[in-house]
């Protein structure tokens, strides 16, 4: 049986591989993708993002138990930092999943970034194919605690969750453009802690602000408190998840919205891939006959300035 | 030729609370440029093996300090055979008594690093041992 043919039976070894050969940039695994993609379009897509320690893991590994409870499968992309000097990784995100770890309706996978710079992996959006026609029912993708710009998980999500946690900056910080702007669902977690009232308003003020579609989706804002009171705590997540069941539905209630997302999803896609086709075959070319040694070497000394170097060398590439 | 990135799974079988080892371990294999996967305390053999499958890892690092290695570590060998998952290198570590290692050695754990292995050595070690995935 050939790869594709066990991943879509749902076999774990064949698209655990399939995700490594992804990542790893093997030969042939695009065109098992290829063959996959008609099979994919079924699952939600959840992102859960937020700084680093504000919680994403264990609300991820919350919100699998709640939609296991619903009887629904659940896929998890578990993303972490790369490090910018050797390449390594710790992937710690399994620790707080691991009661999961042997439920056959659960798979968890951790990538590392490898020097993407949106806060996931280059390989998350093929990853995320390989759950789905896996017929994962649910995908959860967490991205490595991001800062204030790291938005691509918006390309990738049917559903958008920032986790905040009170005490991490004034007003201010909930005006700036970027993270604030990208979610669907606000969670505020570790609300038992001081600030999680101030916090509540100031999104709600920025929500009130914002030009909004009067038919539009409203955020809802969403508070969990402490894993140690653990009944606060599943109900938390239960709010959480009833709201991302009624975030779908008024997607799938409004034709017109669901197409500009899955329009802005596959554009990104399309963008990712040509990157991969087109500019790193390229560099490839560049590096292999020197002429990347030249450039540095004229842009260096002042000689010629990027762009100069670049549109030359891009010229001569594409043959025009 | 791609050159596969090496993934580790680091895991604490048994109930010693004692991860000091399994992190300075960890910490040494991703200064290697490994990706480590870690699943923190008290894992069983099964979901060591559960992890290791959906992880994809080319070798999982075993820590123990509780005793139980010569029940616990031949028990992930042998879930690894069942599931047709022994190309994976399966090593350990720990407080391990000399006497015990041939019989772990016999059970499929490739190798035993004791207090005061420098890690370099389980570094290298790795490095020339795992099996490059097809």
């Amino acid at each position: 049986m050939q790869l594709h043919e066990k991943i879509l039976q749902g076999n774990v070894r064949a698209a655990s591989r399939l995700i490594r050969n992804i990542e790893d940039g093997f030969p042939g695994a695009k065109a098992t993708i290829a063959k996959i993609y008609p099979y994919t379009g079924k699952a939600h897509v959840i992102g859960i993002t937020g700084s680093p320690g504000a919680g994403k893991s264990t609300l991820t590994d919350g919100i699998i138990a709640a939609f296991r409870k619903k009887g629904k499968t659940v896929g998890v992309l578990a993303v972490d930092p790369s490090s910018p000097f050797t390449g390594g990784a710790i992937l710690g995100d399994r620790v707080r999943m691991q009661r999961h770890a042997e439920d056959p309706g659960v798979f968890i996978r951790s990538l590392a970034t490898r020097g993407a710079l949106g806060g996931l992996s280059r390989a998350v959006g093929d990853s995320i194919h390989v759950l789905d026609s896996m017929g994962k029912d649910i995908i959860i993708v967490e991205t490595v605690g991001t800062g204030q710009q790291e938005v691509e998980i918006m390309n990738y999500a049917d559903t958008v969750i920032l986790v905040l946690v009170p005490g991490m900056g004034d007003a201010v910080q909930t005006l700036k453009a970027g993270i604030m702007e990208i979610a669907d669902i606000f969670v505020i977690n570790k609300a038992q802690r001081d600030g999680a009232d101030m916090l509540d308003s100031e999104i709600n003020i920025l929500l009130d602000m914002a030009l909004q579609d009067p038919n539009g989706w409203r955020p809802p804002v969403k508070r969990v408190g402490s894993k140690d009171e653990e009944q606060h705590f599943i109900k938390g997540i239960e709010e959480i998840v009833s709201q991302i069941i009624e975030h779908r539905e008024y997607y799938s209630g409004n034709h017109e919205a669901l197409n500009k997302r899955h329009r802005r999803k596959a554009l990104f896609e399309i963008q990712a891939a040509l990157q991969g086709a087109v500019l790193q075959p390229f560099m490839a070319q560049l590096a292999a006959d020197n002429t990347l040694e030249d450039m540095i070497e004229q842009v260096m000394s002042r000689k010629s300035d990027p762009h100069s170097t670049a549109e030359e060398a891009a010229r001569k590439y594409l043959g025009s | 030729m791609t050159i596969r990135k090496i993934r580790v799974l680091v895991a604490k079988p048994g109930l010693d609370g004692h991860d000091r080892g399994a992190k300075v371990i960890a910490q040494a294999f991703r200064d290697a440029g490994f990706e480590v996967i870690y699943t923190g305390l008290r894992q069983t053999p099964e979901s060591i093996v559960a992890t290791a499958e959906q992880e994809d890892v080319d070798c999982i690092a075993m820590s123990m300090l509780s005793g139980s290695h010569l029940t616990l570590m031949p028990k992930v060998t042998r879930l690894l055979k069942e599931k047709e998952m022994e190309d994976i290198l399966v090593i350990g570590g720990g407080v391990i008594p000399s006497e015990d290692i041939p019989l772990l050695k016999e059970a499929g754990i490739a190798e035993i690093f004791t207090p005061g292995t420098p890690t370099s050595l389980c570094v290298e070690y790795v490095k020339n041992n795992v099996t490059e995935k097809a």
